[in-house]
């Protein structure tokens, strides 16, 4: 809020200053809603744990004898856990990107004041990470307490499936700008979120797929983020690994935000 | 209009008070064009609107009206031609002009779950304003857009006409130089429109500069000091409503129902009884100084139209001398 007041040479705000006043109606109107969503990101990782990890992790576990050296219930919390905070990305940079475009058109009235595109873009985008982080902190903090994030390396979990969320968050977020109607989020989430879902690593290692697939894996910003996630609960992570799932992650979060700028400018300003 | 609470005082009062400023026009535009690929929106049109007045866009749907006022509200570049709003150019000063621009789109962009207070809040704040002043002014809009009772209600369940003296309030919020209004009024009952007119008033005799789009012609009179008439992009006329009519109508029009076949070859009959004869779908038109006199030759001459109307001239008349077609398509 104290950089509000800075200018261009032209003596109009920098672009991105102003975020903090579209952040502000993203704020407002979660006020109304927050005791719930709140409460659906502390459920919803329990059900996960419960019925997959305890539930069909009791049956891997007798004849298997765990995955790579752990329980499956540990092996998937790390997995969900990023697999999560892309799903909340998911949920967030599309029906409320096209309804601030065509149905409530939050938007439109954010640029009849003195709001710039990029900072009706990051005040949005903002408030998604804040969604990531207060879903990712209720499933780690679940996690915990069922014992099923070992390492204290898991702190760091935090900011690695946050940054895996926003990844996803900018580019769907472009995307999303672009549609008409919400077809295309059918198609999405069908075959975008649901394939990376199940086989980006989240359930069972990438090796159990055919050859020619795993290198499409890779190309996933979530199997970066699980990997990730995954090596900081087992408190297993290299340095090389770390920085290369953080620098793929960072890549596609800051190249979907300048295309979102991008996309939202081409279709308000005409 | 609903009944008047006693204890609600009219709302001139609280009007926002305005700086005045000796700049030659708030807004002036030269060979202003906007084109969509192929579609030439508006061709180059030229206007100037100064401080303190009520400044008309009238034209049919399509005209290049809400091209126009999106140039001039700085969220539509103009392809060609001159634009400065407050002495700046929306290219490159488009925030800076916005801060001081109050906008009441064709379309309410209210978050109809939030409520009629909130609202106002929200928006004061992307204007920057702290959160007490934005308050204190939601509260005096509120008066202003007789909303206080509803103001703790969500958007949602509000009648038509609420919404819009609520955007129109929302529009007020940063206490703006210019207010821009898309057709105000479409899609109103009308007792809401009246209501609408006596705030827009209210606003314009406290010193807001006005610049509507319509396409009701008794609106262009009631609110407008001068106006342009726009068709197909390009303005074919331009005064005030009196001017307007004096210049391209007559002073009264004699309205003759025929059955509907049978108009041309009335028309042929009557050609010599008005200054000119417009053949609609389902009349004559006759404009003429005097109707009723009018009225008697055509009795006179042993014709007997299903009805005889005589009226005075109105912005219509005008529009249909300009362009041949009726307002309203």
């Amino acid at each position: 809020m104290a950089a509000s007041t800075e200018l261009t040479a032209a003596g109009i705000p920098v672009p991105g200053r102003l975020w903090d006043r579209a952040f502000g109606y993203w704020l407002a109107s979660y006020r109304r809603v927050w005791r719930g969503s709140v409460f659906e990101g502390f459920v919803q990782p329990l059900f996960f744990l419960a019925a997959l990890g305890f539930g069909l992790g009791a049956l891997v576990d007798a004849r298997q004898g765990g995955v790579d050296g752990v329980s499956y219930v540990q092996f998937i919390a790390p997995g969900i856990l990023a697999a999560q905070a892309m799903q909340t990305a998911f949920g967030e940079a599309t029906y409320p990107v096209l309804g601030s475009i065509k149905w409530q058109r939050q938007y439109h009235a954010m640029l009849a004041a003195p709001l710039q595109i990029s900072d009706i873009v990051l005040g949005h985008l903002v408030f998604v990470l804040l969604r990531v982080t207060i879903t990712t902190v209720a499933f780690l903090a679940v996690s915990w307490l069922l014992g099923t994030i070992p390492s204290p390396w898991a702190v760091l979990a935090l900011p690695v499936a946050v940054l895996c969320g926003m990844a996803y968050a900018t580019p769907i977020f472009a995307f999303a700008a672009r549609q008409d109607d919400a077809n295309g989020f059918a198609l999405l989430f069908r075959f975008g979120f649901m394939p990376m879902f199940l086989f980006s690593g989240t359930f069972f290692p990438v090796d159990q797929l055919p050859g020619w697939l795993q290198p499409l894996t890779w190309l996933t910003p979530l199997w970066h983020g699980v990997e990730l996630c995954r090596a900081l609960s087992m408190g297993t992570p290299t340095l090389g690994a770390t920085t290369l799932h953080v620098g793929y992650l960072l890549a596609w979060m800051v190249g979907g935000y300048f295309l979102a700028v991008r996309s939202l400018r081409r279709r308000l300003v005409v | 209009m609903g009944p008047q609470k006693p204890d609600e005082p009219p709302g001139e009062q609280r009007l926002p008070s305005i700086a005045v400023t000796s700049d030659p026009a708030l807004i002036y535009a030269r060979g202003l064009t906007k084109r969509f690929g192929e579609l030439t929106a508006v061709d180059g049109i030229d206007f100037t609107v100064e401080r303190g007045e009520a400044f008309g866009f009238l034209g049919p749907n399509g005209a290049g009206k809400t091209s126009a006022m999106r140039m001039i509200g700085c969220v539509s570049p103009p392809t060609a031609g001159e634009l400065r709003v407050l002495g700046m150019d929306p290219t490159t000063h488009g925030p800076a002009i916005r801060a001081r621009l109050g906008v009441v789109p064709q379309r309410d962009t209210l978050d109809e779950e939030l409520t009629v207070r909130e609202n106002l809040i929200v928006y004061g704040r992307y204007f920057g304003l702290p959160r007490a002043i934005v308050r204190e002014r939601a509260a005096e809009l509120l008066g202003f857009a007789q909303l206080a009772d509803r103001a703790d209600s969500k958007v949602e369940p509000l009648s038509g006409g609420m919404k819009r003296r609520l955007t129109i309030a929302r529009g007020l919020i940063n206490e703006p130089e210019i207010l821009l209004l898309d057709e105000p009024t479409t899609g109103l009952d009308p007792q809401a429109r009246h209501l609408l007119w006596d705030r827009l008033f209210r606003l314009k005799q406290s010193g807001v500069t006005l610049v509507l789009t319509t396409h009701y012609m008794d609106e262009a009179e009631q609110l407008c000091d001068r106006l342009v008439v726009m068709d197909k992009g390009q303005i074919v006329a331009h005064g005030s409503p009196r001017e307007l009519i004096e210049q391209y109508s007559t002073r009264e029009v004699l309205e003759l129902r025929f059955p509907p076949e049978e108009h041309a070859r009335y028309a042929e009959k009557l050609a010599d009884l008005a200054a000119q004869i417009e053949v609609l779908q389902d009349r004559l038109l006759l404009y003429t100084n005097d109707g009723d006199d009018g009225a008697a030759t055509v009795h006179a001459r042993g014709l007997a139209p299903l009805s005889v109307l005589v009226r005075r001239s109105t912005l219509e008349d005008v529009f249909l001398h300009l362009t041949g077609r009726s307002l309203v398509d």
